[in-house]
């Protein structure tokens, strides 16, 4: 079960930057044009999605990061995961509203061996997620990493990248922080590296399984979202308010400079509580129905009169405030102004729909039914 | 104030004081990593539903200090003890020796205090996978009721990282309080009148569940523990604000579920299925039993020495 590890302390959950961690233009997409920018990879198959690489040594646990992300996979049982042998794919747009597939590499792939493809690999790319184990010895990662970064800038100029420097936890925090120095004054010192200009975007971040800050690092720019979020909030009392994507827990917040652990971690809890209760009653007698359905809806009073106030959005996101107890007494405001949220959210995603689907497909109209990012139909009322 | 001693045994290691930090002095499970081997015998005094106080005995494990207990400080220790719950680490190697060492106990609380409720954790259950745990635990269990005779012993499988260290404590809990029947009772009475699916007391610091009414079959036969589990690591991580959680409502379109302070030392959780009612009613409801419940616990205090006299 995951709902164990909603109460990490803080010490190792703090990460390195948490606050200003979300580089403005990570465009995920291929030609990183942002959200909607049509993404036509030059790769085989099912490659309309953009794609995101995870790659590092063998045990830096990127198998282990992508299931407990996006899988629910409690971070205990990733212990008992085998080593990966071939290209792991992963389309996850069926579980979390992130629409783009992950492959999972094998490190021992023949990644080097020139009748690898790695050029139709790399170019097909919107990002590359490096993952470095901090408890192990990092000067092979780090010069593997060099080498993989040039190879890939050459390829594919605009790809994004990012180094998670992963198992921190069982690191004190002087360590960590010598750690991640260490790892980037290497990259600055390499020469195959620093002649890319691509240096300033990589971004290290220090993770572990155990915290949130893995979950931090894999939001995608929704600035439309954002903007929504924002005109919602001002306009609502409400003091402070997130989406969450609530299998993974990925969120979108109105600015990076209002999500501080104080306000984030307990909305990350809540969720984690009402779908767990959720789970258990929210089903039907005969075991029909869904724990997280339109009606999801949860109020937490604290002490100290802070209200925490969640209601179903989409499919895949729920939207989490935390108010005054004073303005929650005037909820019935709150709920209609949640209610134009909710609609404005789902034309966003029918937008996105639209764009990302070759022509033929027909959308039925937006005011009759809900459409869910990925095109499947959905109950509506 | 009534005083009901608690002896908790087992070998060194075997996760004795993780557990007793987690049901009681709200450590989280990664907390305990930081626990060092208890030292001869640590004692610690838990009040309990107000007028209970549960007298912990940690007995550190190490083999010097249990050849002492069952020598020197044999009567010391094994005297006037309502619950024995010994733990077994699953994982051991040395399983005659724990056996011995069980038996050993067993002997002692035989001549000492043969009314003793006794209860075998299996503990650190997580370390086995999980396809296997079952059938470990079935072996283990059969193992101590057959070394156990004449003694009953419940056994239970547990690890910290998930409810199943609750479901053990909540029983164990259950059989030390006094008047759990009219508890319960009463409940049923209050579970009737508003319609509820279900109704749930907390002891509210620790969150077991020390009685519950359900009027109607439900899927989940663990779902007491694991809830307990869900609101107590939520509790924490709301301590960490420097807050208390104090009500909780969750709703879908199937359910309404409300957790509210109930009493001085209670919590309670009220499930509805009927989404129509509204929360309101049934908050008002939760808010007038409350007066009643009280009522109950302030009660039973004095009448109890009353009937002694």
């Amino acid at each position: 079960m995951s709902l164990q590890y909603g109460a990490e302390e803080t010490p190792l959950a703090s990460s390195y930057g948490v606050a200003d961690a979300f580089p403005k233009d990570l465009g995920l997409w291929p030609g990183g044009e942002g959200r909607g920018g049509g993404g036509q990879a030059a790769s085989p198959a099912d490659s309309s999605k953009p794609r995101i690489l995870l790659m590092g040594l063998q045990h830096s646990s990127k198998s282990s990061i992508q299931k407990v992300v996006f899988h629910k996979m409690s971070p205990n049982e990733t212990l008992f995961l085998e080593s990966t042998n071939k290209i792991y794919k992963d389309d996850i747009s069926n579980s979390s509203f992130v629409n783009f597939q992950i492959w999972d590499f094998p490190e021992h792939m023949g990644f080097f061996d020139p009748s690898f493809d790695y050029e139709m690999l790399f170019s097909g790319t919107g990002a590359l997620i490096y993952i470095i184990d901090a408890q192990d010895d990092y000067m092979m990662a780090s010069t593997r990493l060099h080498i993989t970064v040039s190879k890939a800038y050459k390829v594919n100029p605009d790809m994004n990248f990012e180094v998670f420097i992963h198992k921190v936890d069982g690191l004190s925090d002087d360590h960590k922080i010598e750690t991640q120095k260490d790892i980037h004054q290497r990259a600055h010192d390499d020469p195959a590296v620093a002649g890319l200009e691509k240096l300033h975007h990589l971004s290290f971040y220090l993770t572990s399984i155990y915290d949130y800050s893995i979950f931090e690092k894999l939001i995608p720019q929704l600035p439309t979202l954002e903007n929504i979020l924002n005109i919602f909030i001002s306009n609502s009392g409400i003091e402070k308010a997130f989406l969450f994507d609530v299998v993974s827990k990925i969120y979108i917040a109105p600015d990076s400079s209002s999500v501080d652990m104080q306000s984030y971690e307990p909305c990350l809890d809540m969720i984690d509580v009402v779908i767990d209760v959720s789970c258990i009653y929210g089903l039907k007698e005969d075991g029909s129905g869904s724990a997280y359905d339109k009606g999801l809806m949860a109020i937490i009073k604290l002490n100290n009169t802070t209200v925490l106030y969640l209601k179903e959005v989409t499919k895949f996101l729920a939207l989490v405030c935390i108010l005054r107890e004073e303005s929650f007494e005037r909820r019935s405001l709150i709920d209609y102004n949640i209610y134009c949220f909710r609609k404005a959210v789902h034309e966003v995603f029918e937008v996105d729909v639209n764009s990302h689907r070759c022509c033929s497909h027909q959308t039925s109209v937006p005011s009759l039914k809900a459409l869910a990012h990925n095109g499947t139909q959905w109950n509506a009322i | 104030m009534k005083q009901k001693k608690v002896l908790l045994m087992g070998k060194s290691g075997s996760g004795k004081t993780s557990m007793r930090s987690i049901i009681f002095a709200n450590y989280i499970a990664r907390d305990t990593r930081r626990l060092g081997a208890t030292i001869d015998v640590e004692h610690s005094h838990v009040r309990f539903l107000g007028n209970l106080v549960l007298n912990l005995w940690d007995c550190g494990g190490q083999d010097t200090f249990m050849e002492n207990y069952f020598t020197s400080q044999r009567d010391n220790i094994f005297r006037n003890v309502e619950v024995l719950i010994y733990v077994f680490d699953v994982e051991s190697r040395e399983l005659e020796k724990d056996m011995h060492y069980y038996q050993s106990c067993l002997e002692a609380i035989l001549q000492n205090s043969p009314d003793a409720k006794i209860f075998c954790l299996v503990h650190k259950m997580d370390l086995v996978q999980e396809d296997q745990r079952d059938l470990i635990f079935k072996e283990r269990e059969e193992d101590l009721r057959r070394l156990s005779r004449p003694l009953e012993c419940s056994c239970f499988r547990t690890s910290i990282w998930d409810e199943t260290l609750y479901k053990a404590w909540s029983s164990i809990v259950y059989q030390l309080i006094p008047n759990v029947q009219q508890l319960e009772m009463n409940l049923r009475n209050f579970a009737e009148i508003i319609e509820a699916d279900e109704v749930l007391l907390f002891e509210r610091a620790t969150f077991l569940v020390i009685s519950h009414y359900q009027c109607k079959e439900q899927r989940d036969a663990h779902r007491f523990e694991k809830i307990s589990n869900i609101i107590k690591q939520f509790k924490l991580s709301c301590s960490k604000l420097a807050a208390s959680f104090q009500s909780m409502e969750v709703r879908n379109s199937n359910f309404a579920a409300f957790i509210d302070i109930f009493t001085s030392n209670t919590y309670v959780m009220v499930v509805m299925s009927d989404p129509s009612i509204p929360s309101a009613a049934t908050l008002i409801n939760i808010r007038n039993a409350r007066k009643h419940f009280e009522k109950l616990e302030r009660v039973d205090g004095p009448k109890q020495c009353l009937l002694m006299r």
